[in-house]
């Protein structure tokens, strides 16, 4: 098999030759495909938007507000129908404190701070346990687990082994309150976010956090 | 506090063989004596910290600037590749003891991929340079702990009466199974 | 050796993980479903037919001392090809193979079939060895998925089995891609000798 002789000048003009061509088609690909990962990306938030609120017709822009009680900040997606009436916000929420690491959680509030639903983004929970969360706390047929229509304003969410309202996934109490900590800095946070007093807030449960 | 929390978390709870699998050929590979077990665990060392040195100083002094993300992988590998060259051709000249005992592992660190994994984590996590060399350290650690674990095991496997069927590969396999097994009883420690 | 027993060496005879043992890192830390197994492989079995390609088509041209690089970043360029596409169009494989779509690059059964077989066959050949050794690495990531996520969950591509309850949790964490290998190692090696 005939092969080039490995002089310096052969060696680097052929090296130079593969990266460049590499680093053009690469280039090429690239500006290719670059719209559409941005597309699918935000796609994703907005399936999630669509599927923790009630049907709405357009988004408005969306904000950042601190969270009270961490340096992170917390996005808030608000939606509206035809009048331009508010009919929920989205708030993409988190918890550092799963049982392994980061959750992050789109959770849907109505304008009086009833859940109307989320979705669990991104997590590292045990599959089989603690990854359950998603459905676990939107299960219809069992009242006690289930957080969709509840505020946390009315109703107390901690896991009931804590004293709360809320029954913990099976042997992941670790997750269940992660969780409910997440859900309640974005309540919290989309309180404070609407500046004005809420009648309810003295009932809200300060111990949220664990 | 930080720098603790990154060290038991690389360690115990995500262990980069057991839990994350990266580097686990080098791990099935070299793990049937304890001595080379270390001499590996020295060479991955070596090249994991300066790898994720420089790298992390291409990724946010080269790479970010530019716009070049997109070309991490390729950047990040060949920089991992010269590098490996490069100590091989330093450690022959500067201390030939060192080279002696780690030199045979060297070439084999190019196609670990928990260098390139470790690398490309330090990233991902945001870690500044800092927190990069330490999460660095800490995995190697993680290596050489579960490498010369496996190692020792390994060794008393020998002279087990094992299953025809089972033997080589299959037993070392479940073996590590049931080391995994053992590191899971970490989890949720930070 | 014709084409065809070229093409099916990859699947039981010299299969990259249960006979070579290669690419254990994917192997162990993708399979915790089958359609994560099969999305794995199909990525790397792409790779694996375009650096085979590209490489026996450029093998004359390329100096015998840089040829390590050179297929390095040939391999390097279409990973990152592939990283591309599937953030792009199939954006939820994309996140749960995370981590392990760069480190395709250093899947020692890419570069080792370059330098082995690529660098020194003709481009016909090149492209059904990479194919069939892809489809075999495939082959092998599905069925090591499929097994740990029935035993786990009592699923096989999320169609249940038997109710989740009665799953091996196990399984489907990290000690159990180690285990189910080590058996599914241990049948091959049985099935290959008879």
């Amino acid at each position: 098999m005939a092969q080039k002789e490995s002089t310096f000048l052969s060696m680097t003009l052929t090296l130079f030759l593969v990266t460049f061509v590499a680093a053009t088609i690469l280039g090429f690909i690239y500006d290719l495909t670059k719209a559409d990962i941005a597309l699918a990306k935000q796609q994703a938030q907005k399936e999630a938007i669509e599927s923790v609120l009630p049907a709405f017709d357009t988004l408005g822009d969306s904000y950042k507000m601190q969270a009270e009680d961490s340096a992170d900040s917390l996005e808030f997606f608000p939606a509206y129908d035809a009048n331009q009436q508010l009919i929920g916000v989205a708030v993409k929420t988190f918890t550092k404190n799963g049982f392994s690491g980061l959750i992050s959680i789109m959770a849907g509030f109505s304008p009086d701070g009833t859940i109307t639903g989320f979705e669990v983004l991104e997590h590292k929970e045990t599959p089989g346990l603690g990854a359950k969360m998603n459905a676990w706390f939107k299960d219809e047929t069992k009242p006690g687990q289930n957080i969709i229509g509840k505020s946390p304003g009315t109703s107390n969410f901690e896991v009931s082994k804590d004293g709360g309202d809320v029954d913990a996934i099976t042997a992941s109490t670790i997750t269940s309150r992660a969780f409910l900590e997440a859900v309640v800095r974005a309540y919290k946070t989309y309180q404070n976010a609407k500046e004005q007093p809420v009648a309810i807030s003295k009932q809200t449960n300060e111990g949220g956090q664990s | 506090m930080e720098y603790i929390i990154i060290i038991i978390a690389a360690i115990f709870v995500n262990n980069i063989v057991l839990n994350q699998f990266l580097g686990v050929c080098p791990f099935l590979g070299v793990s049937k004596k304890i001595s080379t077990a270390v001499g590996m665990t020295g060479a991955v060392t070596f090249v994991m910290v300066i790898a994720t040195m420089v790298t992390y100083l291409i990724q946010v002094y080269i790479l970010n600037p530019l716009g070049l993300q997109f070309l991490q992988t390729i950047f990040f590998i060949l920089v991992i590749a010269s590098l490996v060259q490069l100590v091989e051709i330093i450690l022959k000249k500067v201390s030939p003891s060192l080279y002696q005992a780690l030199g045979v592992f060297l070439p084999l660190i190019t196609t670990n991929c928990a260098i390139l994994g470790v690398a490309i984590l330090t990233y991902q996590k945001e870690f500044n340079l800092m927190q990069g060399v330490v999460f660095a350290i800490a995995n190697a650690i993680g290596f050489g702990l579960a490498l010369v674990l496996f190692a020792g095991l390994r060794e008393h496997l020998d002279l087990m009466n094992i299953p025809k069927g089972l033997k080589g590969t299959p037993i070392a396999l479940i073996v590590a199974g049931i080391l995994a097994m053992a590191f899971m009883g970490f989890s949720g420690l930070v | 050796m014709n084409q065809l027993q070229n093409f099916t060496k990859g699947f039981i005879k010299e299969n990259p993980v249960f006979v070579l043992l290669l690419g254990m890192c994917p192997t162990l830390g993708v399979t915790s479903s089958a359609i994560n197994g099969l999305g794995m492989g199909l990525a790397t079995t792409f790779v694996l037919l375009m650096s085979n390609v590209v490489i026996s088509t450029i093998k004359n041209v390329i100096p015998s001392k840089v040829k390590i690089p050179s297929f390095i970043v040939v391999i390097a360029s279409l990973v990152t090809v592939v990283e591309l596409v599937m953030q792009a169009y199939l954006p939820e494989l994309y996140k749960s193979l995370g981590l392990f779509i760069p480190l395709i690059v250093v899947n020692c059964i890419v570069l080792g079939r370059a330098e082995a077989f690529a660098s020194k066959n003709t481009i016909f050949s090149s492209a059904v060895d990479g194919l069939g050794m892809g489809l075999g690495f495939a082959f092998a990531l599905t069925l090591l998925g499929a097994a740990r996520e029935l035993l786990g969950s009592g699923k096989i591509f999320d169609l249940t089995i038997f109710p989740e309850d009665y799953g091996m949790l196990l399984f489907v964490l990290a000690p159990g891609a180690f285990i189910v290998l080590g058996y599914l190692i241990a049948l091959i090696t049985r099935l290959n000798k008879a």
